[in-house]
């Protein structure tokens, strides 16, 4: 900057690569106003919706029986099957990002494939397996097994949803990382377990950590693979979001936006992790890499 | 062992491919390939002409043209406004640009029901922004292109992001010495440097809103014919036992997927080798 500096007077050289203020302002005008219409004002309405007939209103709409089940059941949910999606992911980001092998190209596709799949498909493939007329259907009725419209099936739809999000944060970071320490760890006589834990996993864990919390705000959120898999049975099988959709139906709208601000919060404290994260990780790459 | 042995192209010191691989591939195939295949498998019992007429009904072609019709503009609205927001964010300084940054992936991390009730209290009839407008929004299709603009609005930025940032001056100076206006340099050096990123963000946009649902079933209304997602659709004939029609119909829109996901997979190969240039 100084050495264009001593060519050419400053003001001159930001008209040639900048745009003239007034555009400027423009720009960032229409940017602003885009995002307040469709994300800001969205935000805000979530809150001041719950809140809108008084704060007894908002905690009677949380601490009742069935909002406090749905809130246990999302939690439940979330514990079993991001610990799974985060071992998977673990799993595939050591085989394609430290080896070389034939349709590495093809399995990185197919990871990514629950992303391209609509939620409701995704709900509606478990129907087809595990539902009464699907594969698994009579065997499971036989043996007194329930898994649609029942736990098992809302974790394995929240599964698959999540599936990706672990694998695919770990993946290009161990991928820009190579295998150079991991080789040395090698070579000074560690075993596998050991350079995982000490050499891998230290060089990776922010990115693990942002990974799975977004695999967490993914898993308690969803919506439409839950809902058809779990049969809207009220205290047992509604997760927060589908108990939000119940509430939103009899026009319980204040309760309804109050089990909804929770979730807010959650997307709203993902978002600030994810800043924190990205510093970490950037300051650990030492701002080369990502 | 032997078997994921000879994948391997080069030999490795480090232990664990065969787990890691094994498991990787095992996990794959139970959560998503094998129940995948169910969907297939399930429409090559239904005959020729019951899948045709299960995928081609009239209602079923309705939703079609909405789904398509509302995601691709919403994926076009995203396109433009996201590269302005883009721009503005990665260019320009201004007070609160870093909450603004991190509050474009709001819409991937909150859940779609809660952004549907949302978006449907504030534009319905009496709501904040509903009430300011001439025309009905909530409970219309114009609801669902709302709906769609919202879900689809990070991807175009965080995919132009990286491309804008890793433009440096020098490109922008050469063209103004050799006499270019800005607008010029924007629409002869700029836009075709980041014309794949933006591709790619649009497609992207446009394959999530196919099979959004929860934020789109509140303020759509629903009405058949009118306002009905092709994911609604799918539940409303799996809610009546119709599991075969639900199914035939979700074929129609994996087959969509999939190849937009070739599409992007391309995109994102043409982009790559853009910057690597």
């Amino acid at each position: 900057m100084s050495a264009v500096a001593i060519v050419a007077a400053p003001p001159r050289v930001s008209e040639a690569t900048t745009e003239p203020a007034w555009v400027r302002r423009v720009l960032i005008a229409v940017a602003l106003a885009f995002l307040a219409l469709f994300l800001f004002v969205p935000l805000v309405a979530v809150f001041a919706e719950a809140l809108k007939k008084g704060v007894a209103v908002y905690l009677a709409a949380i601490v009742e029986p069935d909002a406090l089940a749905a809130i246990r059941l999302t939690i439940v949910a979330a514990a079993i099957s991001v610990p799974l999606n985060c071992v998977f992911g673990v799993a595939a980001a050591w085989a394609i990002a430290k080896f070389d092998f034939r349709g590495k190209n093809l399995l990185l596709t197919l990871i990514d494939l629950p992303f391209s799949v609509s939620p409701v498909i995704a709900g509606l493939i478990f129907v087809l397996v595990f539902g009464l007329q699907g594969w698994f259907g009579e065997w499971l009725r036989d043996h007194d097994l329930k898994i649609i419209f029942a736990l098992p099936g809302i974790v394995i739809a929240t599964i698959f949803i999540t599936f990706p999000f672990v694998a695919r944060e770990l993946i290009p970071l161990m991928q820009a990382q190579g295998i150079e320490q991991e080789e040395a760890a090698r070579v000074l006589g560690a075993s596998g377990w050991q350079i995982f834990r000490r050499v891998t996993l230290p060089n990776v864990r922010w990115a693990l950590l942002y990974g799975v919390i977004l695999c967490n705000a993914r898993a308690m959120g969803e919506f439409g693979a839950v809902s058809v898999v779990s049969g809207h049975i009220r205290g047992q099988t509604n997760t927060m979001p589908l108990h939000i959709e119940i509430l939103y139906n009899e026009y319980q709208f204040a309760a309804a936006f109050a089990v909804a601000s929770l979730l807010a919060g959650l997307a709203l404290l993902t978002l600030v992790l994810k800043i924190v994260v990205e510093r970490r990780v950037a300051a650990q790459a030492g701002g080369a890499t990502r | 062992m032997v078997f994921s042995r000879a994948l391997l192209k080069r030999h490795s010191v480090l232990p664990g491919f065969d787990l890691a691989l094994g498991f990787t591939l095992l996990y794959l195939s139970c959560i998503v390939l094998v129940p995948l295949s169910a969907a297939f498998l399930k429409t090559f019992t239904m005959t020729w002409p019951a899948f045709w007429d299960a995928v081609t009904a009239p209602r079923v072609v309705a939703a079609y043209r909405l789904t398509f019709g509302a995601s691709f503009a919403a994926a076009l609205v995203n396109a433009f406004f996201g590269l302005v927001v883009c721009w503005v964010l990665v260019r320009y300084e201004f007070p609160g640009r870093r909450v603004v940054d991190a509050l474009v992936d709001l819409p991937f991390a909150l859940p779609t029901a809660v952004a549907g009730i949302a978006l449907t209290a504030l534009y319905s009839g009496n709501g904040w922004i509903g009430s300011l407008l001439p025309f009905k929004v909530s409970f219309t299709p114009v609801g669902v292109w709302v709906a769609l603009t919202f879900i689809g609005l990070p991807f175009v930025v965080r995919t132009l992001q990286p491309v804008l940032e890793d433009l440096h001056g020098e490109v922008e100076e050469a063209a103004a010495i050799l006499g270019a206006t800005r607008l010029q340099t924007f629409g002869r050096v700029i836009l075709p440097i980041v014309t794949p990123a933006l591709l790619t963000g649009f497609a992207l946009a446009f394959a999530r809103a196919l099979g959004e649902y929860g934020s789109v079933i509140f303020i759509a209304g629903n009405l058949p014919m009118v306002s009905e997602i092709v994911p609604l659709l799918i539940i409303t004939k799996l809610e009546q036992f119709d599991v075969p029609g639900a199914t035939a119909i979700a074929v129609v829109m994996l087959v969509a997927s999939f190849v937009l996901l070739l599409a992007i997979n391309g995109l994102q190969a043409w982009t790559r080798a853009r910057q690597g240039r």
